[in-house]
């Protein structure tokens, strides 16, 4: 993994100050929706090879929680957006 | 291949250039009636079970790297039935049962070592978790020892009892437990089963899955095509990817966990233990190493390398247990990527597709599990029917409410 993440609050930081939450592309499905979405919401997973966006909270910093992009091969980190924004930009 | 003391000294004698493979090496056939995707410890092992115990001996496992590449070759070699949730320990135990007797079935060496595994514990609550467990081990057949301080004082002096966030109070023994040789594992089965006509190919990585009217013909690879009859996929960490080829939606994570070996002492610790204050966990190796790991990293990787934070952190709860380590030089440290489940257990269980049946979910736990899971797998493809021991490994767990959490930790793989 990268060892500095750039955090949209907090500037440079080692990424020992992140835990990860997991997968941030899944969509949290209506609370009408079917068994089935929410199966594949709580419990199916893409796992991607390569690039992939995930939930980070800043434990040790702002404590905001940001969606990173980065690759499960390299460990390359692209990017790091606060959550809200991110999920404004996807129109969520 | 035979070995005998007879056999080392002759072949010591014309400078051991005379030892025959253990396997075959042959050219993929066009079509077997299974084929099974992974020649790790469980496609090797399912082919085995296939050929021998249930008659299926058409039967070919394709490796994309040389046999026991992946986490069979990786794991730190402990093998134990000391769960607690019910799907599981008969399961666990299962196969502890065929890991007892896998010397003589296989005819060769594994090296399995039952030198028991205790887990400490440090507090009041603690200690009531694991006599919880032990308990339930017991109404399942498997016997489990409370082993309390100052016996435990006697049994491994060097553990660091007076810690003042941790102190040891005590021990879960299963004494049955121990390790086995990783290696000798991969290469008994892979022996075996190619005794049994199974076909072992190497270096045939597995690139597409090609279906035609709703079932599995067989398999694109590096070599070709081949076809087959049913399709087994025991490819563990890159079982997602497998999936994928099928369209298959899996609850799995890809995760790196790390290991580490340090430099060969003489005999010093006799049994394996597992920290409780943390996943640390040691054992010391026939050839005098330490070997040991703790936790994944956290983060979902498909690199078999890990990261230094976790390193140190694993160096620290080990110094934190044993404060001698810290005197210890570390030889080598690797990564193996692991099918991290949604619920921390397995899953072997047919798929949507009908002759495509599936192995995976074996996070960090699976080189324990190699026997049983090979025999329920192979039970599953020879006659479509689930493996009693196997019930509660179904795949439609998850959409059907009976998830087998044993670390009640959610759906959340990197907590597992
Ligand atoms: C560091 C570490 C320590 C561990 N310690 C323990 C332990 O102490 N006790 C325990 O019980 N378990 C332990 N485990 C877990 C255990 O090693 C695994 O759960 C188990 O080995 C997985 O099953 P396998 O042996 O079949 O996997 P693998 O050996 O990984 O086999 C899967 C195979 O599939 C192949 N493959 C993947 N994709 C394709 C494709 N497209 N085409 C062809 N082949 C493909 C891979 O190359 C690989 O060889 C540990 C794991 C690690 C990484
Ligand atoms: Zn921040």
């Amino acid at each position: 993994m990268a060892s500095l993440i750039t955090c949209p609050h907090c500037g440079v930081r080692p990424k020992e100050e992140f835990a990860i939450r997991g997968d941030a592309s899944l969509i949290r499905p209506a609370p009408t929706a079917s068994d089935e979405a929410w199966h594949d919401y709580v419990y199916v997973r893409a796992n991607p090879r390569g690039r992939t966006l995930e939930h980070w909270h800043h434990v040790a910093g702002c404590r905001r929680f940001l969606v990173v992009e980065r690759d499960t091969v390299t460990h390359e980190v692209y990017s790091a957006v606060d959550g809200v924004v991110a999920a404004r930009e996807a129109q969520r | 291949m035979r070995y005998s003391a007879f056999s080392i000294v002759r072949n010591a004698l014309s400078g051991n250039l005379n030892w025959k493979p253990q396997w075959r090496q042959p050219q993929p056939k066009s079509h077997y009636d299974v084929i099974i995707v992974g020649g790790g410890g469980h496609g090797l092992s399912t082919a085995y079970y296939l050929a021998k115990e249930f008659g299926v001996k058409n039967v070919a496992v394709l490796e994309k790297g040389y046999l026991g590449s992946g986490n069979v070759g990786r794991n730190t070699t402990i093998v134990r039935s000391n769960y607690m949730l019910p799907g599981n320990e008969s399961f666990y135990e299962f196969s502890m049962k065929l890991w007892e007797g896998l010397e003589q079935d296989l005819n060769y060496n594994v090296m399995l070592s039952q030198r028991g595994v205790i887990m400490l514990y440090h507090s009041d609550a603690q200690r009531d978790a694991y006599v919880r467990r032990g308990n339930t081990m017991w109404m399942e057949g498997v016997s489990a020892e409370l082993i309390e301080r100052e016996q435990l004082k006697k049994m491994i002096p060097f553990l660091n009892y007076d810690h003042a966030r941790y102190p040891i109070l005590g021990g879960l023994l299963q004494r049955r437990a121990g390790t086995a040789r990783h290696d000798a594992v991969a290469w008994g089965y892979a022996r075996g089963a190619d005794q049994h006509g199974v076909d072992i190919i190497e270096h045939c990585e597995v690139t597409g899955i090609r279906r035609e009217n709703g079932v599995v013909t067989g398999v694109e690879t590096s070599k070709g095509f081949i076809g087959c009859g049913k399709l087994a996929l025991a490819a563990a960490g890159n079982s997602s990817r497998v999936g994928e080829m099928a369209d298959l939606k899996l609850p799995l994570e890809s995760h790196v966990l790390q290991a580490f070996v340090t430099e060969g002492l003489k005999p010093c610790i006799d049994h394996v233990i597992v920290y409780g204050g943390g996943h640390f966990y040691i054992s010391q190796s026939d050839k005098g190493g330490l070997v040991f790991g703790a936790e994944i990293d956290g983060y979902s990787s498909y690199a078999q390398r890990g990261n230094l934070a976790t390193a140190e952190h694993v160096m620290e709860e080990g110094v934190s247990m044993i404060p001698g380590l810290s005197r210890v030089r570390v030889l080598r440290a690797w990564g193996g990527v692991m099918d991290m489940s949604m619920d921390g257990s397995p899953i072997i269980d047919r798929t949507s597709i009908d002759n495509l049946y599936l192995n995976c979910g074996w996070c960090y736990g699976g080189f324990k599990a190699t026997p049983a899971s090979g025999y329920c797998f192979a039970h599953l493809i020879a006659r479509n029917d689930t493996h009693p021991v196997a019930r509660a490994l179904r795949l439609d767990r998850f959409a059907r409410g009976y998830a087998v959490d044993e670390a009640g930790a959610g759906p959340q793989p990197n907590l597992h």
